[in-house]
């Protein structure tokens, strides 16, 4: 942290900052999300405890329900557990998300927030390395839960595993960002719960994660129409499809967009002259 | 330099050598539909479809892929196709009803098994006649013949039989009691062995061909499935004799048995109510035929992965593929 708060480098000093400088502050914010994390063994563990749950006890109990179908990308019929794994994927990059979204509220409430934002460096750059930092963090935790789920028999070709990375990256920092979003809309740390109920589940669960969306289609046309307004939909078929190294253009587009989106919203956000944070500094909070 | 030059070029070109498109044509036959769907092996994509008599199942190939015989069941006959043209050019005689049957290993003798009447008709292929009818027990069905074309297998589903029927004479010299609905009959590659299916007893009876008596009863467990939806129908052996396939019919499934030790190694996931088997000829493939969900699926070999599944006509029944 000393690196990018050292207060020997005045605001004027910003447009000296060469590429190294701005490696540095990259690499003070990774480091620090990266110890954050070890510190957290707890955490790391019940990440990979969630999905593996699923995998273990959900999963096993619909395969005879829903066992055969097939659909791109998959070239034959897959067993349940293969069909959820990347369901199962978006949902740790999700959860991860959503939780570094709460590591901001931490933050903020700590004062750590304070310390990073009036680091010399451009507020965009910050944000998005400390989004970058939780992806990276989130990714691990994927490569982790697949690693534990191949001795389960859940197989993917070899090259998939290579190939899902900057699916995960691009699906990573779309929900990363959404996470930032959110975080600055947020007023006290015990508000997750809510973004547990209001964002993460209905993220979830109407979306192409669980179920093929033309069984979701058969069961309500209606939740059909969400599970394609959900951006989470698109970020599990990306990273399914490319899993058999194919990208879906769809996918990856809507992926961007929202992406540039969420990252803008939050960068607007944290923007003390015109962002929601500050709005909420007005009236008392913070 | 030109040494290094030389061993590269040999190891970009040989790949490309050793991998020539061997695209083998494979045969399934549509009982609903009446047609055959003819599938090259290669790019695993539907090539033509062939209209049939009515109900066609039990389906094979002559020793050089000039010949395809299709069982029309409902038509009482078997017709031949020329796989050249894909067009119909004869039928043999093959009495009431024919379901399966199995061409000599030297190319000219058919034996079908005729369902309806009890019988197992031996059919001269070049003069297109009748040459015994022999009976056997009821439903006949699987019929398995040696490799050394001594020793023709038939077995029946209502007597729970497999008849062990000599060819030269075309009398049965033993009878061998195998668990409930007998389907399938194959010879191991050495002709050491048959193994015989049984769709309602569950079970792959392994038969020792010299003492003529089960020696092993090969079962099936998939996890979640209750045991009557596991009913095992074509069998397949490889050709070295180590590895055995397993159509588990509504299980969805086939078993990769080691026929060593006739332990069951994997399940293999594939269509509704998987039916008969076919290799390609180069051993690599197996392809299943999945009567319910009306497509065939492509399973590699050495890796005993399903690769894909391919649409073919309604409930396919039989498959074969060509020699060359």
């Amino acid at each position: 942290m000393t690196d990018i708060t050292n207060p020997g480098l005045a605001p004027l000093a910003r447009k000296r900052f060469g590429l190294l400088q701005y490696l540095v502050c990259l690499k003070g914010i990774l480091v620090r999300e990266g110890l954050r994390y070890l510190n957290q063994r707890e955490r790391f563990i019940s990440s990979l405890v969630r999905p593996l749950l699923w995998l273990f006890i959900f999963a096993a109990g619909f395969r005879q329900v829903l066992g055969v179908s097939i659909i791109p990308p998959y070239q034959t019929y897959v067993l349940y557990e293969v069909y959820i794994t990347p369901g199962l994927c978006g949902m740790i990059l999700l959860f991860s998300g959503m939780q570094s979204s709460l590591s901001m509220v931490y933050d903020r409430e700590m004062g750590n927030m304070r310390t990073l934002l009036v680091s010399p460096f451009p507020r965009w750059f910050l944000l998005v390395s400390k989004l970058l930092a939780g992806v990276a963090v989130s990714i691990i935790q994927v490569y982790a839960f697949l690693f534990i789920a191949w001795f389960w028999g859940v197989k993917a070709p070899v090259s998939g595993y290579l190939l899902i990375l900057p699916a995960l990256f691009l699906s990573g920092m779309m929900l990363g960002a959404l996470g930032m979003l959110l975080s600055s809309m947020i007023k006290q740390l015990e508000n997750f719960a809510g973004i547990m109920n209001f964002v993460i589940f209905p993220m979830y669960f109407a979306s192409s994660a669980l179920y093929p969306l033309w069984r979701v289609q058969e069961a309500s046309p209606l939740l059909h129409k969400i599970c394609l307004l959900n951006p989470f939909t698109y970020a599990v078929e990306l990273v399914r499809f490319a899993f058999y190294g194919q990208i879906e253009w769809t996918s990856l587009a809507v992926v961007c967009a929202f992406t540039f989106v969420f990252i803008a919203g939050a960068i607007i956000a944290y923007d003390p002259s015109r962002g929601l944070v500050i709005k909420k500094q007005e009236g008392g909070n913070n | 330099m030109r040494r290094h030059l030389c061993l590269l070029a040999a190891t970009v070109a040989l790949p490309l050598l050793a991998q020539p498109a061997w695209a083998n044509m494979v045969y399934v036959s549509n009982e609903k539909d009446n047609t055959v769907t003819v599938v090259d092996s290669a790019t695993m994509e539907v090539v033509k479809t062939i209209d049939v008599g009515q109900r066609p199942r039990g389906i094979t190939i002559s020793h050089d892929g000039k010949l395809l015989y299709v069982c029309a069941s409902d038509d009482d006959t078997v017709e031949i196709i020329d796989t050249s043209t894909n067009e119909i050019v004869g039928s043999l005689p093959s009495g009431p009803d024919p379901e399966l049957f199995v061409l000599s290993p030297d190319g000219k003798t058919l034996y079908v098994a005729n369902e309806d009447d009890n019988l197992v008709t031996a059919i001269d292929v070049a003069g297109k006649n009748v040459i015994a009818e022999i009976p056997v027990g009821v439903e006949p069905e699987g019929m398995g013949i040696s490799p050394d074309g001594k020793t023709m297998v038939n077995t029946s589903e209502t007597t729970n039989m497999a008849h062990f029927i000599d060819t030269s004479t075309h009398e049965i010299t033993d009878n061998v009691l195998v668990d409930s609905r007998p389907r399938f009959a194959q010879f191991k590659p050495d002709g050491s062995e048959v193994w015989v299916s049984a769709e309602i007893g569950g079970t792959v009876s392994v038969i020792d061909n010299k003492k003529r008596e089960v020696t092993h009863k090969i079962t099936f467990e998939i996890q979640g499935l209750r045991s009557e939806q596991i009913q095992p129908v074509g069998v397949r052996i490889t050709a070295d004799g180590k590895k055995a396939y397993v159509a588990l019919g509504p299980a969805n499934r086939v078993a990769v048995v080691n026929a060593e030790t006739y332990e069951v190694e994997k399940y293999i996931l594939v269509g509704q109510r998987v039916w008969q088997l076919a290799f390609t000829p180069d051993g690599k493939t197996i392809i299943s035929t999945n009567g319910l969900s009306n497509d065939i699926t492509f399973i590699d070999t050495a890796t005993d992965e399903p690769v894909k599944s391919v649409t073919v006509g309604q409930l396919p029944w039989g498959v074969t593929v060509a020699p060359n």
